[in-house]
């Protein structure tokens, strides 16, 4: 029996947005852990085996959990910020392949689709600040708009180089790209494209730390000075909302980085597309474990220093990589590899 | 609820026509304790600072005139209840001081060894939530401060062992020492200071190699000597400001005079400047504290008999002021004293309270984010402040 297509996507849609939020959960498990051992402590272990169960005790905490609502809050605006702020980082799992053919939609534009409703979880943010009419999570909002506006920028130029490279902005006609090998043993993966891939890679992970608001450029978080910012006011499952949306999007940029430069599902044996899968996860979680270690070993650095770092830095050095990729490109007759 | 009478708040002008008063504090992560500045705000620059203290009050001064010279060590403790035994030392050495009391050269040299750990105990605490302060509880700051704690309890250990208590020891008394080094305390000390030694390297390696932490400290919250001085403050802040002076050699008391270690001074007045003043008063104070279990003398640790009642310490008329280094600055204790067993009156010097003072001197003008690592700099704990 075959599903009509709109049932197959349907369908395949509900197990994907299930597959990241359990995935969300337990990610905020690896990441304590490891913190844990950074730290020399030992993390979450009294719920169940090793506290493999702790994200469901925290989530069950979280739904139980009062939901209060401030007399001075625009109650609508406020209200609604968390669903628009779940909403495009849920989304942006649409479009990814996590294995050949096996994802819910393989757009023919679908990087672009990824980079554009990526950006839209600022409108979440900024209502969110707004809305809880509190000083503290207004001057988060301010903050997240400044570092959005500047940090969107250098993430598309970065993320464009791999592109360029394989010529289309299909997901998996860029994986396809990175088939084979070089020198018989290096992969050819973007990350080990000569110069470059690595150029663009740090461009890429510097960009993806300032749009996932992970230290040292959560600043709108701030709880040092700012409390907790944006979410300041929130309690219960808004705030859960909030977490799970962002983290959800901090794996999907994680996915999207092992897919632009680290091959994707490509690995020995990834022609059967669950192994595919989990050599997508691996690279992933990677991507994912660089940006945690970071986090746990940097201090958080000033508004006015993060943004002097996009405009005066990164952005003209994206800039100058991409072009220089372009020319590149164009020079090999429009072949990058 | 708004402020009904105003209050005077030094600010600058910015060029901006749109002001945001904010509240940090009392309850607030980074308030280390209970303070409240109440800033005004110019989108993310601070215009105007109004620190407003006294949560934390607990009428300290009028508590020392209804407790005996007996009972008070162990309350003077709590004003500054991260350094407790130089509190205890200041109090007891302000009575010796009025009431003529010889103290024996075990005793001294063994107030400087507690005195000396304290004060390493103290710097890790600060470390530790300073780097909280600008990296967050959920960031880099977070690893830093665990490893200070994490030494810290070393520390502490030690002096649980010797006093039966981890952060409030009544471990002095007029005239000596009320505890002597346990059995085997001694290599068990020197194993914790080699280990704090070398941990002390590492935390310089993650921090000084770190671009984020440089710019986030350094040419942050510069006080100039002329403004240290004129505000009077003391301690870390004082010599990061250029100001070589120390207590412990400027007027050496409980025989400093005998140990050999350096007053680290840096000019530049930032936060790291301030910084690099405790790391290496970290060292100074591991040095001090070899040579103290190197030559402990032999001797009674007390001029006194051991405490039997409550009232056994008199002190004769008289008044007089006596002050230690503390890991914060002058630790000053004035003391007033009319025959009996209580002081007539006792009035307190905090390092923390003269070292905040300099905040709305520095404030206005920097960033928000800035106005933390300042604080944190600073060091205060408001056990002292309030008293």
């Amino acid at each position: 029996m075959t599903l009509p297509p709109f049932a197959y996507h349907a369908l395949v849609g509900f197990v994907v947005l299930n597959v990241v939020i359990g995935m969300v959960t337990y990610v905020t498990l690896l990441e304590r852990k490891f913190a844990a051992r950074m730290q020399s402590r030992i993390g979450p272990y009294y719920v169940g085996p090793h506290g493999l169960l702790q994200p469901i005790a925290d989530a069950i905490k979280l739904m139980l959990k009062e939901d209060i609502v401030p007399n001075t809050a625009d109650r609508w605006v406020y209200n609604l910020a968390p669903i628009v702020f779940l909403v495009p980082c849920v989304l942006i799992f649409a479009t990814l392949p996590f294995a050949p053919g096996l994802g819910v939609a393989d757009l023919n534009i679908g990087v672009l689709f990824f980079l554009a409703v990526s950006s839209l979880e600022i409108v979440g943010l900024f209502m969110g600040g707004w809305g809880s009419n509190n000083k503290y999570a207004l001057l988060s909002a301010m903050r997240a708009v400044n570092q959005i506006i500047s940090y969107d920028l250098p993430f598309v130029f970065a993320a464009f180089v791999p592109v360029l490279l394989a010529g289309s902005l299909q997901m998996s006609a860029i994986v396809a790209a990175q088939q084979g090998t070089w020198l018989v043993v290096v992969p050819k993966w973007f990350l080990f494209y000569p110069v470059i891939g690595q150029l663009a890679f740090v461009a890429f992970l510097v960009a993806t730390l300032a749009a996932e608001n992970r230290v040292p450029f959560d600043i709108l978080e701030a709880e040092s000075e700012l409390v907790a910012g944006f979410r300041v006011e929130y309690s219960g499952m808004k705030f859960a909302l909030i977490q799970l949306g962002e983290y959800a999007h901090m794996i999907g940029t994680s996915f999207l980085g092992a897919l632009l430069f680290l091959g994707g599902w490509l690995g020995p044996g990834s022609e059967l597309p669950l192994v595919g899968a989990l050599w997508f996860l691996v690279k992933a979680m990677l991507v994912f474990l660089v940006v945690t270690w970071v986090r746990w070993s940097f201090v958080r650095i000033r508004v006015d220093q993060i943004l002097a770092i996009s405009w005066k830095l990164l952005l003209p050095a994206s800039i100058v990589l991409l072009l220089a990729t372009a020319f590149w490109v164009a020079a090999r007759g429009g072949h990058g590899l | 609820m708004p402020e009904t009478t105003p209050r005077s708040t030094l600010e600058i002008g910015y060029g901006g026509s749109e002001r945001l008063t904010m509240n940090m504090g009392p309850q607030h992560p980074s308030a280390h304790g209970v303070f409240r500045a109440i800033l005004t705000l110019e989108g993310e620059t601070v215009v105007g600072v109004d620190a407003v203290i006294g949560y934390l009050h607990r009428c300290h001064e009028k508590l020392g005139e209804t407790l005996t010279y007996v009972q008070y060590p162990s309350i003077a403790s709590k004003t500054d209840y991260v350094a407790a035994m130089t509190a205890e030392l200041a109090y007891v050495s302000a009575v010796e001081l009025v009431g003529k009391i010889d103290v024996p050269t075990r005793a001294q040299w063994l107030r400087v060894l507690v005195a000396e750990l304290q004060r390493i105990a103290s710097h890790l605490l600060w470390l530790g939530t300073w780097c909280m302060d600008m990296g967050g509880a959920l960031g880099g700051g977070a690893t830093v401060f665990l490893y200070c704690i994490r030494e810290r309890e070393a520390v502490l250990d030690l002096f649980e062992s010797l006093t039966g208590a981890r952060l409030l020891y009544g471990f002095h008394q007029p005239g000596g020492t009320r505890y002597d080094l346990p059995e085997d305390w001694a290599p068990r000390c020197r194993e914790t200071l080699k280990v704090i030694e070398q941990r002390i390297g590492e935390y310089e390696a993650m921090l000084e190699d770190n671009a984020f932490f440089l710019v986030r400290t350094q040419g942050v919250g510069v006080i100039s000597s002329e403004l240290a001085q004129e505000v009077g403050v003391s301690g870390p802040l004082l010599r990061g400001s250029g100001v070589n002076h120390d207590l412990r050699r400027a007027a050496p008391y409980s025989s400093y005079e005998a140990f050999e270690f350096r007053i680290p001074v840096e000019t530049a007045g930032d936060c790291y400047a301030r910084y690099h003043v405790r790391m290496a008063e970290f060292r100074e104070s591991i040095k001090i504290a070899r040579q103290v279990l190197e030559g402990l003398p032999e001797g009674p640790i007390s001029s006194r008999p051991g405490v039997k009642s409550v009232g056994q310490v008199r002190v004769p008329k008289g008044e007089g002021y006596a002050r230690v280094e503390g890991a914060r600055g002058e630790v000053g204790c004035y003391l007033v004293a009319d025959g009996g067993a209580k002081p007539y009156r006792l009035k307190w010097r905090g390092a923390s309270f003269s070292n905040l003072a300099v905040l709305p001197h520095i404030l206005p003008g920097v960033k928000v984010a800035d106005v933390v690592a300042i604080m944190g700099s600073v060091d205060p704990v408001f056990g002292e402040v309030d008293r």
